[in-house]
């Protein structure tokens, strides 16, 4: 493939960036869920 | 138990028990079929986007850059779009409920997120077919001012105040930055520009792509999608949990103060440490 590093390089980084917002609220979710009770959460 | 109750840590069971790690989070079962079909979605994607579809004629390899590209901006304009009916709602309505004020938030998070994503891959397909990873072209500088907009929403989001202060003031903004996307989008056409026109459709509306590659693109889009939904779910629920805990602790400390004033005018305040007490606090 040409240019294959500017390729899988974007690829790489989208999914990257992706992976890291997926993680981050993950995270967040978790560590505040055990903050709040459960009838607080209108999703439960 | 109720919202109003201070001690509540998490490590307790919930009444009638069953209080499971799996709860503590913001998932449900919804949010978990949406995250395996975006995981799904996006093995599609690397299949079709960097093996099945073709190269293209003009620019070769570098065409598979346009399955990351495209679809990112599209969401975010649908991004930016649910921000402003949301704002709108939240605005406008009679309720003034804050679950408008928490989605057009989160949804504008993702949105900035997916065109930082577009402006770094067109970055690198410039330099694959200009030579050059930027110009000071319209379609780019528009889609730059744009991201900037949305970065000082978000910075707006965050100053101080009452959580309807930060309602009130975002929607306005959100509602105002939204006329932006047209401007994007018809920049190629309304100016001189070294971006390229519509890839899918033309203006006859005529589909000029091969087979493959609007397949290939079809996927990325649905991909982005999912994952778009999946996140301002995920998003708005942290939200709601940021918003409830930043009112409890505000509730706390005012309780505080009133038992504290309740005290002192009884005459039965808890005797004032000392000032070398109080020094010897400060210096430890």
């Amino acid at each position: 493939m040409e240019d294959a590093g500017f390729i899988i390089g974007g690829y790489v980084l989208t999914f990257a960036t992706v992976s890291f917002m997926a993680w981050r609220v993950l995270r967040a979710g978790k560590r505040l869920g055990k903050q709040v009770p459960d009838a607080d959460k209108y999703w439960l | 138990m109720t919202t109003t109750d201070p001690t509540f840590t998490g490590d307790q069971a919930a009444p009638g028990g069953n209080r499971t790690d799996e709860r503590a989070g913001t998932g449900t079962r919804g949010t978990r079929i949406i995250g395996i079909a975006t995981i799904v979605a996006m093995g599609w994607l690397v299949a079709f986007g960097l093996g099945f579809s073709p190269e293209d004629r003009d620019q070769r390899e570098s065409v598979r850059l346009l399955y990351v590209h495209v679809p990112t901006i599209w969401i975010a304009y649908l991004a930016f779009t649910v921000t402003a009916v949301a704002s709108g709602l939240y605005f406008f309505g009679k309720k003034k409920s804050l679950g408008w004020d928490r989605l057009a938030g989160a949804s504008a998070e993702v949105g900035t997120a997916f065109v930082a994503v577009t402006l770094v891959i067109g970055a690198m397909w410039g330099r694959l077919t200009w030579g050059v990873f930027w110009q000071w072209d319209a379609r780019l500088t528009t889609t730059a001012l744009l991201f900037v907009t949305y970065i000082g929403y978000l910075a707006v989001r965050r100053l101080g105040g009452t959580h309807e202060q930060r309602a009130r003031r975002s929607a306005v903004i959100g509602m105002l930055a939204v006329l932006e996307i047209p401007l994007v989008h018809w920049s190629v056409r309304l100016w001189r520009s070294l971006h390229q026109e519509a890839t899918v459709l033309g203006t006859d509306g005529d589909v000029s792509m091969d087979g493959l590659m609007l397949f290939s693109l079809f996927v990325g889009v649905v991909a982005f999608s999912l994952l778009y939904v999946w996140l301002v779910l995920h998003r708005t629920r942290v939200m709601a949990m940021e918003d409830l805990l930043e009112d409890r602790g505000l509730d706390d400390a005012v309780a505080a103060r009133r038992a504290e004033a309740a005290a002192s005018t009884s005459g039965a305040a808890p005797a004032a440490p000392t000032q070398s007490a109080a020094h010897q606090e400060g210096t430890v």
